[in-house]
């Protein structure tokens, strides 16, 4: 219930609505109740007493009531309709929101297929919730305490024999209401896991067709299927039971009222309208118990929504601004340095991708990092943006530590090329300036020739309008690269971050994008991830890692000379044919 | 991500005034209106196989619903029996008797309704599995065009949707039916007056039902096409968050959000006030029915036509016609929203699956490639591929090399059928590979692709959908030769390790030795590694190089590489420029012509005194 308090704050802004639909149910419940009284009114003092004017009278009266209805009921649900989708649309808001202040270490743990079923089907869950309650939330008990109320007028004594058969039937909703909420929320857990695979497969497609894994595919679908399935059936199983349940305490109630009404009225204690007013309340009490047990379904089922719902809007961010933060001021090429920097992705120190890692990229320069395959190259510069904070030591710019001011400054001064090029459906030009939307044609193409995209971009039919499908499917991955490239480039960040950005570029159009970037006008501090030894070349320094440890840095030559792995690097690209005539003094530079 | 999106989805409304020319299988185009009978009629076989289930619900939903209108005959006999006579006697079997009758009615409906819940779930869950299946025989072509999110919409909130309206109960329906019948049938025996008089409800309410029908239809249909957007906004907002937070552009695409946000809660607004109206109407419609049924019945008392139990009857039958009534009104408007969930996942169904017509079985390859004449693009305006031809004789290493863009992942496409070519052909063994079935044609090529995909499992299960059946030994033996074995003992719990879709633990050049060593296990006739180690060092690679030798031994194998000491020592190097086969030959031949190979090699270290 907690979780369900939590959210009722999405009600707030629209508790006046709530409410006046609340009020307007509580009359059209009256309305309804006032029927069959006038019923009752209609036999006892005007069929039986013969008086044909009161029984045209009360048949009016009964049509006046009516017609009021409707604008009532049209009036309620105008109102429950809208707070209902209005409360939907801001809890979709509110999580989407959330999910954007999670940081790389939050997202790691989620799955979009996860995420997406929260998104739709567990806010769909609560948005039920919210609108059946206004529509008939106040309706079932009061009609039920309001034809209680009558019952008790018409006869005390009769009503008295109903009064465990009311308890009986709410002790049955609560039971139903407590007993079914775990089983919805299984009921989703199997919903994201089916959704997950659905996602994967669509992401996943070529492998899965280059695999002729379709037939395994669909197999791992049935059987998250299946187990939806199952749990799906298992919840609406059990409901069937409900309305069951709950008719039959009407019904026996029916009997209880001819059999105790039979008694009264052979002691003349009760006249016959009045138990046909009592079979009425009975009648009427039923109506609303059907809707009780679609009632508890709804509210079953959003308890477990949104407590599901809680779980991802109670999430920390492991990346936010510091109280006080600082806006980060950068004019020119800043000085980046990492001191003592240990870093583990779970806070670990044992599990540590970087150890104790120190260096020092002055204003202007380009530092390249080398390494083996998960060395960490990709971790460090991780760090510089604050994607994950550092677990131990600390990364400066300019003497500033970057957990000390705002991610929004901090991220201004940074182009980034990550490792895997995400383009964004929508076309080339609005991909290239995704950073600077109010960029001009000539900084986008300026940019894109700079990655040397420029070419093949105008190659195309539509140019700079060319379609760019979901995540670039439809670029090769050294387009996807360049444009990618041309999208940090355009931004001219002080300090550039190229991870491993041109692996799929040929190496003749890496050696363009290098000229281009060192013809750039204004200063730049690089950071630049690389496999090949042609890209880091020019670097004015080179670190090499291994093992999350700096195991040398200095430039080309200086470490051709003194560092043995960098030497296996090198011999591994070029052959170890050129290296011997490379060590001769003198020969390098 | 609010670019192109937000231009295709703005003018919404003039989507379907220009047929869909420019992308026939755009799944968004797909949405114009049909006959509501279709998208029903397509539903209905899926109700086929429990024939038989059926017929036993609906002959508990008739006992049921008989049941149910012997029980206020009683109620009225009884009151009948009180008002005259007063004798107790009498009156006790007369309770006795509706007490059984109702227990019997009541204990049947759950029989129902438990029956009707594995029917439907069951019914469901076919539905999604072949929707699922129709999703994976689509073309490739189609992945790129649609967006993932508006695919899963399909999946969950139309599904749901149409689970809505069968959970609610088809057994409402067929009980509802049954009931108004007789109910109707009943009180024509009881007074054909009244009963004459209480049926001019049933027009008002048809009439009442298709008014609203016709706003509910296309507010469903809106409602549920604004879902799939804002869902495939999402889930392209969710899956590139990370690069929109480098870019400081979540602003953008919580407003890309918003926007589509507001639109489904509009359509909402409008589909919901229309469809939940019904219920409530038929209410006050209800109780004007027993209003006239009292007023009309009591004159008719003081005319001495009719008892009053009579009427007490008629009220009594009155109140539960409008029961059902009321349930159908409700159940119609989930019937609207389920029909345009069903019409949005019949439209999956009705895009052409991809095509095979060849019925030709691979057998022992020996592994000979020929491309003759092969000219391919993508759009009809954007060749590719001009006039490629060239041969790969069994057993060799062919490198293909060339500048970004040249087309050398287009061939990998086309040798994998994934496009096919527009003319000349693509001959294995001398047999051209469109008379070859997929399945057997994909079986024979191991694909190592630049962008290595892992779905969320084991590290074992990763590497295993190379080759299903193989054991846990060889899945290692494999990753050892992948030079995958290292890092992944290292990891918390080794091979047993689950992997994320984000795959955060695993770095970009890890992902590509996994993906090497799945192809190892996989044995394939043919090997196609597209720049299958671009994000490994070069140690690494050299290392993984002894391996992928090994491997192509006695196979043909392709190798897309930008680094060009992965490919000296090929067989046979093809160098591709403009769509056309520019160079070829071995390493030092082709470094003797001087050509575009002698340039893409000399600059790798090109301004560099070395």
């Amino acid at each position: 219930m907690a979780s369900v308090v939590k959210l009722l704050r999405f009600a707030k802004p629209y508790w006046l609505r709530s409410l006046l639909a609340l009020v307007l149910l509580t009359l059209l419940v009256v309305l309804d109740l006032s029927i069959p009284r006038l019923i009752q009114s209609l036999i006892d003092h005007g069929v039986l007493a013969h008086d044909r004017r009161l029984v045209i009278r009360i048949s009016l009266l009964m049509l006046g009531v009516s017609a009021l209805s409707v604008f009532v009921a049209v009036g309620n649900n105008d109102l429950s309709v809208r707070v209902g989708e209005s409360v939907a649309r801001d809890l979709r808001e509110a999580l989407f929101l959330k999910i954007q202040t999670f940081s790389y270490g939050n997202l790691d743990q989620q799955k979009t297929g996860q995420l997406m079923v929260r998104l739709t089907s567990d806010t769909g869950a609560v948005q039920r919730l919210m609108q059946i309650t206004l529509r008939i939330g106040t309706r079932a008990p009061l009609l039920m305490v309001g034809s209680l109320l009558l019952m008790i007028s018409t006869s005390p004594t009769l009503a008295l024999t109903m009064l465990p058969l009311l308890l009986l039937t709410s002790g049955l909703i609560v039971f139903f209401l407590v007993k079914q909420e775990p089983m919805f929320r299984f009921v989703q857990q199997r919903l994201d896991r089916m959704n997950t695979v659905l996602q994967e497969n669509v992401a996943g497609i070529r492998l899965v067709k280059a695999f002729v894994r379709e037939p395994f595919e669909e197999q791992r679908f049935d059987i998250a299927n299946q187990a939806y399935c199952d749990q799906s059936a298992k919840v609406m199983r059990f409901a069937a039971f409900m309305p069951p349940a709950l008719t039959l305490c009407v019904n026996a109630g029916l009997v209880a009222v001819i059999w105790a009404g039979g008694l009264e009225r052979a002691r003349g204690t009760l006249s016959i309208g009045q138990i046909v007013a009592f079979t009425n309340y009975l009648l009427t009490t039923m109506t609303p118990l059907v809707m009780m047990t679609m009632l508890s379904n709804i509210w079953a089922s959003g308890i477990a929504s949104a407590k599901r719902l809680d779980e991802v809007l109670s999430v920390v961010p492991e990346v936010s601004d510091a109280k006080g933060a600082r806006t980060l001021l950068v004019s020119a090429a800043p000085r980046l340095v990492f001191e003592n920097v240990t870093f583990a992705y779970d806070g670990a120190v044992s599990d540590a991708v970087l150890k104790q890692v120190s260096f020092v990229a002055d204003p202007g320069q380009t530092v390249a990092i080398l390494g083996a395959t998960g060395a960490g190259k990709s971790t460090l510069v991780k760090l510089i943006p604050r994607f994950y904070d550092v677990t131990s030591g600390r990364v400066t710019l300019d003497g500033v530590d970057v957990r000390s001011v705002t991610e929004d400054s901090l991220l201004a001064a940074i182009g980034i090329v990550p490792q895997e090029s995400l383009l964004f459906s929508g076309n080339v030009r609005d991909n290239i300036r995704y950073g600077q939307p109010e960029a001009s044609e000539e900084q986008v193409v300026a940019a894109a020739r700079a990655a040397q995209a420029h070419d093949f971009v105008m190659k195309m039919s539509a140019g700079y309008d060319s379609r760019v499908e979901q995540r670039g499917a439809n670029f090769s991955g050294g387009q996807r690269q360049r444009l990618a490239l041309a999208r940090a480039l355009l931004l001219r960040p002080k300090l550039l971050i190229l991870d491993d950005s041109t692996s799929a570029v040929d190496v003749e159009t890496e050696t363009l994008i290098q000229n281009a970037l060192t013809a750039q006008s204004e200063p730049q501090t690089r950071i630049v991830v690389a496999q090949r030894i042609s890209t880091v070349l020019r670097a004015d320094k080179i670190l090499v890692l291994d093992g999350g440890r700096i195991v040398a840095q200095g430039n080309h030559a200086e470490l051709l000379r003194s560092s043995q792995v960098y030497r296996e690097i090198f011999a591994s690209q070029l052959g170890s044919a050129h290296l011997p005539a490379l060590l001769e003094p003198g020969a390098a530079l | 991500m609010s670019q192109g999106r937000s231009v295709s989805s703005a003018p919404a409304p003039a989507n379907p005034a220009r047929p869909g020319a420019l992308q026939p299988t755009h799944i968004g185009k797909i949405e114009k209106a049909r006959d509501p009978r279709t998208a029903l009629s397509r539903l209905l076989p899926y109700l086929e196989p429990f024939r038989s289930s059926l017929r036993w619900v609906l002959l508990l939903v008739i006992s049921y619903t008989f049941l149910g209108l012997v029980g206020p005959y009683l109620m009225g006999v009884a009151i009948d029996h009180l008002l005259h006579s007063g004798q107790m006697a009498g009156l006790a079997r007369l309770a006795l008797g509706m007490l059984a009758v109702y227990v019997l009615y009541n204990l049947l409906q759950a029989v129902a309704g438990r029956q009707m819940a594995d029917i439907s779930q069951r019914a469901l869950k076919q539905l999604r599995s072949d929707l699922f299946t129709r999703v994976q025989r689509l073309p490739i072509s189609f992945f790129g065009e649609g967006s993932t999110g508006d695919l899963l919409s399909r999946l969950t909130n139309d599904v749901e949707a149409i689970n809505l309206a069968i959970s609610q109960n088809v057994t409402t329906l067929v009980a509802s039916l049954l009931s108004m019948l007789g109910i109707i049938v009943a009180m024509f025996l009881l007074d054909r007056w009244l009963a004459l008089a209480s049926l001019f409800v049933v027009p008002i309410m048809f009439w009442f039902t298709q008014f609203v029908a016709r706003y509910t239809r296309k507010g469903f249909r809106d409602l549920q096409r604004d879902l799939g957007q804002l869902n495939g906004v999402m889930e392209e907002a969710i899956s590139g968050q990370k690069t929109a937070q480098a870019f400081r552009r979540k602003r953008a695409a919580i407003e890309a959000f918003q926007r589509h946000n507001q639109q489904v809660f509009q359509a909402g607004v409008y589909a919901n006030s229309y469809a939940l109206l019904l219920m409530p109407i038929t209410s006050v419609l209800g109780n004007l029915f027993v209003i006239v049924l009292a007023g009309l019945g009591g004159w008719l008392a003081l005319s001495g036509l009719v008892s009053v139990g009579i009427i007490a009857t008629f009220i009594s039958y009155a109140q539960q016609f409008v029961n059902p009534l009321r349930q159908l009104a409700n159940l119609y408007n989930s019937i609207q929203s389920a029909i345009a969930g069903a019409e949005r996942i019949f439209a999956i169904f009705d895009v052409p699956a991809e095509q095979d017509e060849a019925t030709l079985a691979l057998t022992e390859l020996s592994g000979a490639v020929s491309f003759e004449h092969v000219r391919f693009g993508y759009a009809a305006d954007a060749i590719v591929l001009k006039d490629l031809s060239f041969e790969a004789k069994p057993g060799q290493v062919v490198a293909l090399v060339g500048p970004t863009g040249a087309g050398k992942t287009t061939i990998i496409n086309l040798l994998t059928r994934f496009y096919e070519c527009e003319s000349g052909s693509i001959r294995i063994d001398g047999r051209d590979i469109r008379s070859i079935r997929k399945p057997e044609l994909r079986k024979n090529l191991g694909l190592v692709l630049q962008d290595v995909f892992l779905f969320s499992g084991s590290v074992l299960e990763n590497i295993r959908y190379g080759r299903l059946e193989a054991s846990d030994e060889e899945v290692m033996a494999a990753a050892k030769l992948a030079e995958a074995d290292g890092f992944i003992r290292l990891l918390p719990e080794g091979y047993r390790t689950q992997l994320s879709e984000r795959a955060g633990n695993l770095s970009q050049g890890q992902r590509q030795l996994l993906a090497i060593a799945r192809a190892i296990l996989a044995d394939p006739a043919i090997l196609i590694l597209d720049e299958a180690t671009s994000s490994v060092d070069t140690r690494t690679e050299a290392r993984i190089q002894r391996a992928l030798l090994a491997l192509m031994k006695g196979r043909t194998s392709f190798v897309i590489a930008h680094r060009l000491s992965t490919i000296a020592d090929a067989d046979q190097i093809l160098v591709i420029d403009h769509g056309l086969l520019a160079e070829h030959g071995k390493h030092a031949e082709l470094l003797a012509q001087r050509g575009v190979y002698h340039r893409l090699y000399t600059s790798q270290f090109k301004g560099e005194a070395i």
